[in-house]
């Protein structure tokens, strides 16, 4: 049986002008891990959607076992035994995992032998599914699971993984690289798609890495480091430490008291969560997705309801602000600016339809005399944030909706952090952008709190949290599980507090 | 009692255009589309039907016409109407992606005005009204099953004492729902309305599943109305007779929850409440408020489901979106 599953010969795919790929060469082989290492937006993933018969290449040609193939639809994919974990699932919300996985299969459909196989699947690579249960009742590790199941109950030998750990928790990731080890060893080749250096070090055999939409090189893990990669990332040389000053006069902010809040079906989202932010601080807030973090935001912002608590701002003249009970624009008028990017970033915050400095104006629009609105201070804005963070568009007036992900959050976190609020907010305020603008951004956020604001920083790359924030609250389930000194914590201490609800009273 | 027993009982001819109305919307969103122009495609299965028998009885003569074979097409030519404007939805949502509402609503004036205009050409053609003969008219709204079933107390006029076209809008409904539940392609088609990506990533043919449910959902909508001119409205044109009868059964899928035994006894509760204000009169009482129950009950209904936030009760998820595989 040949190494060599699938190669990849000058690959070229454009979407109108922008190129996403080109001259692309790539290798894989059975029985290896390969990682597709690139920022975002150099175009790991459509390389690999073509290879999933998402995409066709415009030009360029797919050898499967030696002989040229034409992948045209997902179907096609399967057949040469390549399936894709996309990194948002593709699965039925409302349908059991047993009949996700046998979506689009031939076959006739028998559920308990089904379930039999995937019970099959489960006990050779070391993972657990009930095919029973309904998708919407899973976690995001277990839906993560079940498309994995899916592609192996295809027979798939070539498994292509986007970003599977975007959404786990240190212990979920190592679980899921165990189970990846296994299939290695059972002689199938894998793809991760990443751009998490540590990961890749840990996990692969080889690391394919794509810059800016081209193929660079390919590389032995064993005998490459995490500065090289780096550097062949970027293109040229970067120094991976964040500037991390200390700012003398630290004073309270924002204190929190006893904040519990919960969400329309009577759950609890916070749970008694007590902090202070100081000014000439960045605080970090690290958490499994979905532990309270957006709440917790929202909640400060005036966007959430309140159930118990008290959230005070302490201003210039000592004097202690109530913001309980105030509405989100007396908030903003207080001093706390808001940066949160959400997933879906044009769902909040931006409108997709409008351009750069009518996006800007979203914030400023009071501002204007009578009915009118004053478009020269948001144009200027504009102008600075797309020179300054090197948002790539043809103008300020070119719609938002139609710039690259990287790009929206460019102008998302620009327009925020121009305001320079004495509290800054900001969550997943680097998802999705290229190390240099990531810096960028740290660079803003450090200079901000020099500036002696009170920053906040939920984050989703404990590395970032670690080397970029002074403190760092831990969230579980809503309730504070730490407040660990960034300086001095660990990896491991943070996830071990991130999975342990109420935090180290239970963990010792 | 017995008057709500015989109120219930009355209520099965209106009932049977609506279930079938409703069953045919139901397919349709089940992938994903949702025509909004079930009004227009009721419509024109109502004056089709008529034509195709008028045209038959005709054709053959009136003592050489059979009932049966009249019935059968009758509903070919309300399912052919009915097919030809799910066709046109589809290829002007899935094929052009224009805006599923807009072209919904645009097929409602279509629907109509299509029907209108046929209706009219037929009545100046034949120089009066159209209709079919009386033998024929009988056999459209004869009841089949045997007579000492009707007799069973209460319930005998409600479950056997009803024309034949309410059997097989039940029969419909049971096969739709076996299709959704224990055929794989009725998995497919969920999949389709539920999660195009997945679908087709998964190697779905989308474009196929949401033509074929739109044109088959199309069909059936449109033998709802076919029912409705031939029985309620005694096989004789009368233009406005049919006017909100789709968007009832549009209201009918959301509170069946999309589910095709729902519609069964929904459209019998629908019926009932539309022809309640012949049954009981309440003084001071308007009859137009009567009518307008079916609609405060949708939204009750609405506001229940969405307060227990019920997944399983939810439309379809991707309903009303257009898919496009290489959308960035």
């Amino acid at each position: 049986m040949q190494n060599c599953a699938i190669e990849l010969k000058n690959i070229r795919k454009t979407f109108g002008p922008v190129v996403a790929n080109d001259g692309i060469n790539l290798q894989i082989n059975r029985g290896e891990i390969l990682c597709l290492l690139g920022e975002n937006g150099s175009g790991k993933t459509t390389l690999m959607n073509m290879l999933s018969g998402i995409y066709q290449p415009d030009s360029g040609s797919i050898y499967a076992n030696g002989e040229e193939v034409f992948i045209r639809s997902p179907h096609d994919a399967y057949k040469y035994g390549i399936g894709m974990i996309h990194q948002h699932y593709h699965l039925v919300d409302v349908f059991t995992a047993a009949q996700n996985i046998i979506l689009g299969l031939d076959e006739k459909m028998d559920i308990a032998a089904v379930n039999d196989k995937v019970k099959d699947i489960c006990d050779r690579y070391g993972f657990q599914v009930d095919p029973r249960k309904k998708v919407y009742d899973m976690s995001v590790s277990q839906k993560q699971t079940v498309e994995i199941v899916k592609v192996l109950y295809r027979g798939a030998e070539i498994l292509i993984l986007d970003e599977p750990t975007a959404v786990l928790t240190p212990q979920e990731t190592d679980k899921l690289f165990a189970v990846l080890r296994n299939m290695r060893a059972d002689g199938k080749a894998i793809v991760l798609i990443t751009h998490k250096l540590a990961e890749v070090l840990s996990v692969s055999d080889k690391v394919a890495i794509l810059r800016k939409g081209k193929y660079i090189a390919t590389v032995n893990t064993k005998e490459t480091s995490q500065q090289e990669l780096t550097d062949m990332m970027v293109g040229h040389s970067v120094t991976l430490n964040i500037d991390r000053p200390k700012y003398d006069k630290p004073a309270d902010k924002l204190i929190i008291e006893g904040l519990t809040v919960t969400d329309r079906e009577g759950i609890k989202r916070l749970d008694n969560v007590s902090f202070t932010a100081k000014t000439g601080e960045i605080l970090g807030v690290a958490g499994i997705a979905g532990s309270g973090q957006r709440e917790l935001l929202e909640s400060i912002t005036g966007l959430y309801p309140i159930t118990s608590g008290s959230i005070k701002f302490v201003n210039d003249k000592s004097e202690n602000i109530e913001l309980v009970g105030k509405t989100p624009m007396q908030i903003r008028q207080v001093g706390v600016g808001m940066g949160f990017v959400p997933e879906d970033r044009l769902g909040m915050g931006l409108v997709g339809s409008m351009g750069m400095t009518n996006n800007m104006m979203l914030r400023s629009w009071r501002k204007g005399k009578g009915v009118f609105f004053n478009k020269k201070e948001p144009e200027n804005l504009a102008n600075k944030v797309w020179k300054d963070l090197e948002v790539v568009t043809p103008s300020t007036e070119f719609p938002v909706r139609r710039m690259s992900g990287g790009n929206i959050q460019k102008v998302l976190v620009g327009r925020e952090i121009a305001s320079r609020p004495p509290v800054l907010l900001t969550a997943y305020a680097v998802r999705g952008l290229d190390i240099n603008t990531s810096y960028a951004i740290y660079n803003l956020l450090t200079e901000q709190k020099m500036n002696g604001s009170a920053v906040m920083y939920v984050g989703e790359e404990l590395d970032v949290l670690l080397e970029l924030c002074d403190r760092i609250l831990v969230l579980c389930a809503g309730q504070v599980s730490g407040i660990v000194d960034a300086r001095k914590t660990t990896k491991e201490e943070i996830g071990l507090l991130m999975t342990t609800v109420g935090g180290s009273k239970e963990a010792n | 009692m017995t008057n709500l027993f015989a109120l219930i009982a009355a209520a099965g001819t209106y009932a049977t255009a609506l279930m079938f109305g409703t069953l045919g919307e139901t397919l349709t969103e089940k992938s994903g589309n949702m025509n909004l122009g079930v009004e227009g495609i009721m419509y024109m299965g109502g004056i089709f039907g008529l034509i195709a028998a008028n045209r038959y009885e005709a054709l053959v003569g009136e003592a050489a016409s059979n009932g049966f074979l009249a019935i059968l097409i009758a509903i070919i030519g309300a399912f052919a109407a009915g097919a030809v404007a799910g066709l046109l939805f589809s290829f002007i949502t899935v094929t052009l992606r224009a805006n599923q509402n807009v072209t919904g609503l645009a097929m409602t004036t279509f629907g109509t005005g299509v029907a209108k205009f046929a209706g009219e050409h037929m009545r100046n053609a034949l120089g009066g009204y159209v209709s079919v003969s009386n033998h024929l008219k009988a056999s459209f709204s004869l009841k089949i099953m045997p007579s000492f079933l009707q007799k069973i107390p209460f319930v005998g006029k409600i479950l056997f004492g009803q024309p034949h076209f309410f059997y097989l809008g039940i029969l419909v409904a049971v096969l739709m729902h076996l299709f959704f539940t224990k055929t794989k392609k009725g998995l497919y088609l969920r999949a389709v309305g539920e999660s195009p990506v997945t679908a087709d990533a998964a190697g779905i043919n989308i474009t196929k599943y949401r033509y074929l449910a739109t044109i088959i959902g199309g069909g059936i909508s449109a033998i709802g109305g076919m029912v409705y001119t031939m029985t309620t409205a005694g096989c004789v044109w009368i233009e406005a007779s049919l006017g909100g009868v789709g968007w009832l059964s549009v209201a009918l899928v959301i509170f069946c929850t999309w589910k095709p035994l729902n519609a069964i006894w929904g459209s019998m509760l629908f019926g009932s409440l539309m022809i309640m204000y012949l049954w009981i009169i309440l003084p001071f009482f308007p009859t137009e408020l009567y009518k307008i129950l079916p609609y405060v009950v949708t939204i009750v209904v609405l506001i229940i489901a969405s307060m227990r936030n019920n997944k399983e009760k939810q439309p379809p998820a991707n309903l009303g979106l257009n898919y496009f595989r290489e959308e960035r």
